[in-house]
């Protein structure tokens, strides 16, 4: 909303010199946003308001040419005398006795142009006779500004043209529909500086029995009250007024012709948005109701909408000429030759209102009042002050007023304790502050049940004001927010994070330690992602949810796997000319499940019941929390110290092993065969029996199709899959020696490392310490097909020393169990 | 002992000759002193304190001696060795740091060197300030509360107070979802699809967790929800679709806007430093009464100290206390909220939102864990 301060503080008796800082300083205080205040452009030198004397139309040159005698009053003539000025002016707009803006010699026009007496078209001409926009005020330049006839020859004219004016624009918060006018924006400033208020609304107008036009409401809950007065005899050419042109300008708002101009205005003003139809045009009676099914109607922008059942419209009998709060039909338009003029002015259902400009999308300056709420008291008065500006201006006269009504919501007063607003502000609040703020906001205080309690009743112009809590936010917000002290709570103890928040932090962390960067991927994905990753038409990461209105057609589901956004922005910084990569992310997937129900509406006026919310929340995908990496290029650098090494499967899986210990859980590696990864080099990540992820190379395909580095390497698990880490045991510490043993076997190469591990631990027994694989050797000195696998042993006995008999005897045990179960034999 | 087992050398010592003894005793020390290195000290040992030393021999020959004598050769003989012992020992001593010296000389490396054969990770700033600010609450005896990015519009939209049709719910710009499709079926599953409203969003703010631990938990609740959240925001300098909240929730007994006050200024202190504030301006949102927005003073504002608009606020609307089963006349709260990434780019001059959001390495690289 933009306000100028001109016409905002001609309602408010603001103190004497009070700048549009201070006005905007107050607005913040209260709540009003303000995202500018703009000043109009400076005039310096003399700019004086002149009547034409004389015209003289020169011929001769390629365009209409005037030198035009000004009488600028005693001391602007030449030499400082009365004589009237010449000027050559290229304008054709004005005529003998007219008003105008005259810029003498010596004077600047906003943007620097200075004004000089100087010879053209062969005379010389003496100062400036100015458009709207010369002077900064406007965009009109199709002539120069001619004043009202009232204007007072030899005046300085920046008054009159409002050139010390300041705009405020202000963010207004979609509560407050009433501080979308100069009404209810003055009001708010008479409070926010403890000041008097004049109402322009000035109260309902009276209701005046005219026969008018005829109007039935078939649809009582969308339309409140509607209200016609009819103008005739209108000068269809009768141009608006200078100070209403200049005030809309300041506001904003376009001029176009003085009933449209009119109705816009009185909108500013009063916060009740008109519209003004061509009663010539309208045929018949007027009827509101709802739009029929497959009903069209051509609005003014030229637009032939397709209205539904839910939308209301104003009609006559040949069919909607309006759609109902939003905008008017072009069929019973304003046009140049329009001379009978029937003003409306209503009062609409918001919901209404705002489904409608949102399904039409078309958001208007009189749809965006509706859907705020529009004070439903000042239809009748803001319509008989359009049509009284209607008759000054182009004569006429008022041939009719009629009013229907349909239903205007209820609302009762408010019982407020005397106690809630320090309830809720925290500091306390006198009873004479206290009613003294809601009186400054419009409402009607009085005693309440109790001693200790007001019955307040909330005016026209506030429906939300509804509850005690929005009455404290009023006495509050004017009282300034600032005068509330500041005290710190006392929480109780708390308990600290989860352990799986705990968790989380600590994988990260730990990740991040281990040389890898953390990314945080949009969770957008769409079915080039899944192509590019290998995944079969029924795989079931391809079964998403989908946006209705994805910002990027192209990928329009939330992901079921973290590694489309992962991979994505590996190749962003592969292709800013990165070249080695290892990146994380941890996020939620979202698993939309089968038979989710659709879910059910549940009140808010109580809390539903647990059966209730269990519905509710089945409607929704699970949604997991996952950790994913990726590997491209050299993860061990070379360097003084050596060659580099390649990230690959191995650094995947060990990460995954990594996340593993820290849940505090070990997993089983098993070979899978699983997109996007290459289907000999990827592990299924089990606990137990139960699958949490993979890890691996991935497929020589998908990094063909990403345009990878060979070899780049992927891992991602199921975090909320990990049970809460258990209270651990603390293992016995035997102070006896160890006895180390080194042990190799020779295996079919196609047995997994894990059997013999586990066959040898199986078989060591509870005197193996330690057991760990620290060479894999295939090659000539074997037979073909085969591979040496050599460990370590460390043996050791919690309560002896052990003999070397004791410790190679473990070692043959776990010898014979891995031949029996691998065919493991000693090397 | 036979004679044919001893070798040919010079004849044996008199032990009871102190001429003899000192003799060999100052030869030995001289030996000692002239040894270059500790091999060489090792055969002087061996030649003038080992078993077949002449003093060691001598020794032995003591034995052989008159009684009378024996006292004052086993002295003088037992003192030249010992002496000859120390003297080893001390110059053994100083041989050992003289090639400890050198060793260490020449074993000197060029500490300059860097050794950054393991890459360096990092962790994202917008993880590392989230994790900050709940350590700020957690100190304070808060405990931390997440929940589901995609939700029902009930506890996103309905039970924080904001009506159907009412123009707040459109200034969320919310993702909605359509339904759950599969490649295999072109029907929708799961929820039914009537044009844009399925009953299911992408989260526009962290307040359903609110809902969610408001209505599983009784008061007095004391939570923190960071988490993303999403709205219809294409991508540029200063807007991002998915972005990062914190937001606090507190229900008690007798909690006022003071309490809030108190906890945003506690904040902002510990994430701008002790000179920084709060401001609140009264505002709008569904789900408080009274509201406010925030400003925060930040000394380290480009041009100079100032206020910074950083977030909303206010008392938990009735309403919404209503919907969660929690009568407003016995309790009372507040909420707060603000954004991360915003945050992120006053706090740390990042100019271009899409830095925070693309992921590039030498962006988050350059961030510590104490952002």
């Amino acid at each position: 909303m933009k306000a100028p301060l001109e016409w905002l503080s001609r309602h408010v008796a603001l103190p004497t010199g009070t700048g549009p800082d201070a006005i905007a300083d107050a607005l913040l205080r209260i709540g009003f946003e303000v995202e500018d205040v703009v000043g109009v452009p400076v005039t310096t030198g003399d700019l004086v308001v002149g009547s034409v004397s004389t015209i003289e139309e020169l011929s001769g040159f390629k365009k209409p040419i005037r030198f035009v005698t000004v009488d600028v009053g005693a001391g602007h003539g030449p030499g400082g005398g009365g004589d009237p000025r010449e000027i050559i002016c290229g304008a054709t707009n004005f005529a003998v006795g007219d008003r105008v803006v005259v810029a003498l010699p010596g004077a600047v026009l906003p943007g620097g142009f200075a004004i000089a007496s100087r010879t053209t078209y062969g005379h010389l001409s003496d100062g400036m006779i100015c458009s709207v926009r010369e002077l900064g005020i406007g965009t009109e330049h199709d002539g120069i500004l001619v004043l009202d006839a009232d204007a007072q020859i030899g005046v300085d004219a920046r008054d009159l043209i409002g050139a010390h004016d300041a705009v405020v624009e202000l963010a207004v918060t979609p509560d407050r529909g009433y501080a979308l006018s100069i009404r209810g924006l003055a009001r708010e400033l008479a409070a926010a500086f403890d000041v008097s208020f004049d109402d322009p609304a000035g109260g309902p107008a009276p209701d005046r029995p005219d026969p008018g036009w005829p109007v039935t409401i078939d649809d009582a809950d969308g339309c409140g009250r509607f209200v016609t007065v009819r103008v005739s005899g209108v000068d269809p050419m009768a141009p608006s007024p200078f100070w209403m042109r200049r005030r809309l300008h300041a506001a904003g708002i376009r001029n176009i012709s003085l009933a449209v101009d009119i109705t816009n205005y009185v909108m500013l003003e009063f916060g009740q948005p008109l519209h003004a139809f061509d009663s010539g045009r309208i045929g018949g009676a007027i009827t509101v109701r709802r739009a029929t099914a497959g009903e069209t109607l051509k609005t003014l922008d030229g637009s032939i909408r397709s209205l539904v059942t839910d939308d209301l419209v104003v009609a006559d009998e040949s069919g909607a000429i309006s759609l109902a709060g939003v905008m008017g039909g072009e069929s019973t338009e304003i046009s140049p030759s329009t001379t009978d003029v029937v003003i409306e002015a209503a009062n609409w259902d918001p919901a209404v209102i705002a489904r409608t400009a949102r399904r039409h999308k078309l958001p208007s300056e009189a749809s965006r009042r509706f859907e705020r709420g529009v004070d439903p008291e000042i239809a009748a008065s803001a319509a008989e002050a359009a049509a009284a500006l209607l008759v000054t201006y182009a004569g006429g006269r008022i041939a009719g007023r009629s009013t229907a009504a349909g239903r205007l919501p209820v609302r009762g007063p408010i019982a407020l304790p005397l106690t809630e607003p320090e309830r809720l502000a925290g500091r306390p609040y006198e009873p004479a502050v206290i009613i003294r703020r809601l009186v400054q906001v419009g409402c009607a205080v009085r005693p309440g049940a109790t001693e200790s309690s007001l019955e307040v009743t909330p005016p026209s112009w506030r429906p939300d004001l509804a509850r005690a809590a929005d009455l404290v936010e009023e006495v509050a917000r004017l009282e300034d927010y600032q005068s509330i002290p500041t005290l710190l709570p006392l929480a109780p103890s708390g308990a600290g994070l989860t352990p799986g928040q705990r968790r989380e932090r600590r994988i990260s962390a730990d990740l991040a330690a281990s040389g890898l960067v953390e990314v945080l991927s949009f969770p957008f994905v769409g079915s080039a992602d899944f192509d590019a990753l290998g995944l079969a038409a029924d795989d079931i990461r391809r079964f998403t949810a989908d946006l209705a209105n994805p910002l990027d057609t192209k990928r329009p589901s939330m992901r079921t796997t973290l590694l489309p956004g992962l991979l994505d922005t590996l190749g962003r910084n592969l292709s800013r000319g990165a070249r080695d990569l290892a990146l994380y992310e941890l996020g939620l997937v979202f698993l939309p499940s089968r038979n989710a129900p659709r879910p059910p509406v549940l009140p808010v006026d109580r809390r539903p019941t647990n059966a209730e919310l269990v519905v509710l929340d089945s409607s929704l995908p699970i949604q997991p929390r996952h950790v994913a990496a990726v590997f491209a290029g050299a993860f061990e650098r070379p360097g003084w110290w050596g060659p580099g090494r390649d990230g690959g499967w191995a650094d995947a899986i060990e990460l995954a092993r990594k996340v593993g210990r820290i849940a505090g859980v070990e997993f089983r590696m098993v070979a899978a065969d699983q997109r996007p990864w290459h289907p000999g080099r990827c592990a299924g990540i089990r606990l137990g029996d139960w699958p949490v992820g993979f890890a691996g190379e991935l497929h020589p395909e998908v990094i063909d199709r990403l345009g990878l580095p060979p070899r780049s390497a992927a891992m991602e698990l199921d975090l909320d899959a990990l049970p809460p880490a258990e209270v651990q045991v603390a293992p016995h510490i035997s102070p006896f020696p160890p006895v180390h043993l080194d042990l190799a076997v020779v295996v079919q190469a196609e047995v997994a490392v894990a059997a013999v591990t586990n066959a040898l631990r199986d078989g060591a027994g509870d005197l193996l310490e330690s057991l760990r694989l620290f060479d894999v050797y295939t090659g000539d000195q074997l037979a073909s097909g085969a591979k040496s696998l050599a460990f370590s042993l460390v043996v050791r006995a919690p309560d002896r020393t052990l003999t070397a008999a004791e410790a190679v005897a473990v070692r043959d045990a776990a010898l014979a169990e891995a031949a029996a179960r691998t065919g493991a034999t000693l090397r | 002992m036979s004679e044919t087992d001893t070798p040919p050398g010079p004849p044996p010592l008199d032990p009871a000759d102190a001429v003899e003894v000192e003799t060999a005793a100052a030869a030995a020390a001289a030996a000692i002193a002239a040894a270059p290195d500790l091999d060489a000290l090792k055969a002087v040992r061996l030649a003038h304190a080992g078993d077949k030393s002449p003093l060691a021999l001598a020794n032995r020959a003591i034995g052989g001696l008159p009684k009378s004598a024996k006292a004052a050769a086993g002295q003088l003989v037992g003192a030249a060795r010992a002496r000859i012992s120390a003297t080893v020992a001390a110059r053994g001593a100083e041989l050992a740091a003289e090639r400890n010296a050198g060793v260490l000389a020449r074993e000197r490396v060029d500490v300059t060197l860097p050794y950054d054969r393991l890459p360096t990770g990092g962790r994202h700033p917008i993880s590392t300030v989230t994790e900050r600010i709940g350590d700020i609450f957690l100190a304070m005896g808060w405990e931390v509360a997440q929940g589901p990015e995609l939700e029902t519009e009930w506890y996103n939209f309905d039970a924080l107070n904001f009506l159907p049709d009412h123009p707040a719910r459109a200034m969320q710009d919310t993702f909605y979802v359509k339904g759950f499709t599969g490649a295999q079926s072109s029907v929708a599953n799961g929820p039914e699809s009537d044009g844009q409203n399925s009953g299911l969003v992408l989260r526009t703010h962290t307040s359903p967790v609110q809902i969610r631990t408001m209505i599983t938990r009784r008061p007095p609740i004391y939570v923190i929800c960071p988490g993303r959240v999403y709205r219809t925001d294409a991508l540029d300098a200063t807007h991002t679709p998915v972005f990062t909240q914190v937001e606090g929730l507190a229900i008690d007994r007798h909690l006022t806007m003071a309490h809030l006050k108190g906890t945003l200024d506690h904040f902002a202190r510990a994430m701008f430093g002790p000179q920084s504030k709060t401001r609140l301006r009264p505002s709008f949102f569904p789900f408080t009464e009274p509201s406010a927005e925030m400003d925060v003073w930040f000394e380290g504002k480009k041009d100079g100290p100032g206020w910074v608009e950083w977030g909303g606020c206010g008392m938990v609307d009735p309403d919404v206390l209503r919907a969660c089963g929690l009568d407003p006349q016995e309790y009372s709260g507040f909420a707060f909220g603000m954004g991360i990434e915003r945050t992120l780019q006053f706090r740390n001059d990042i100019p271009d939102m899409r830095d925070l959001i693309e992921g590039d390495v030498r962006f988050t690289a350059a961030f510590s864990t104490e952002v």
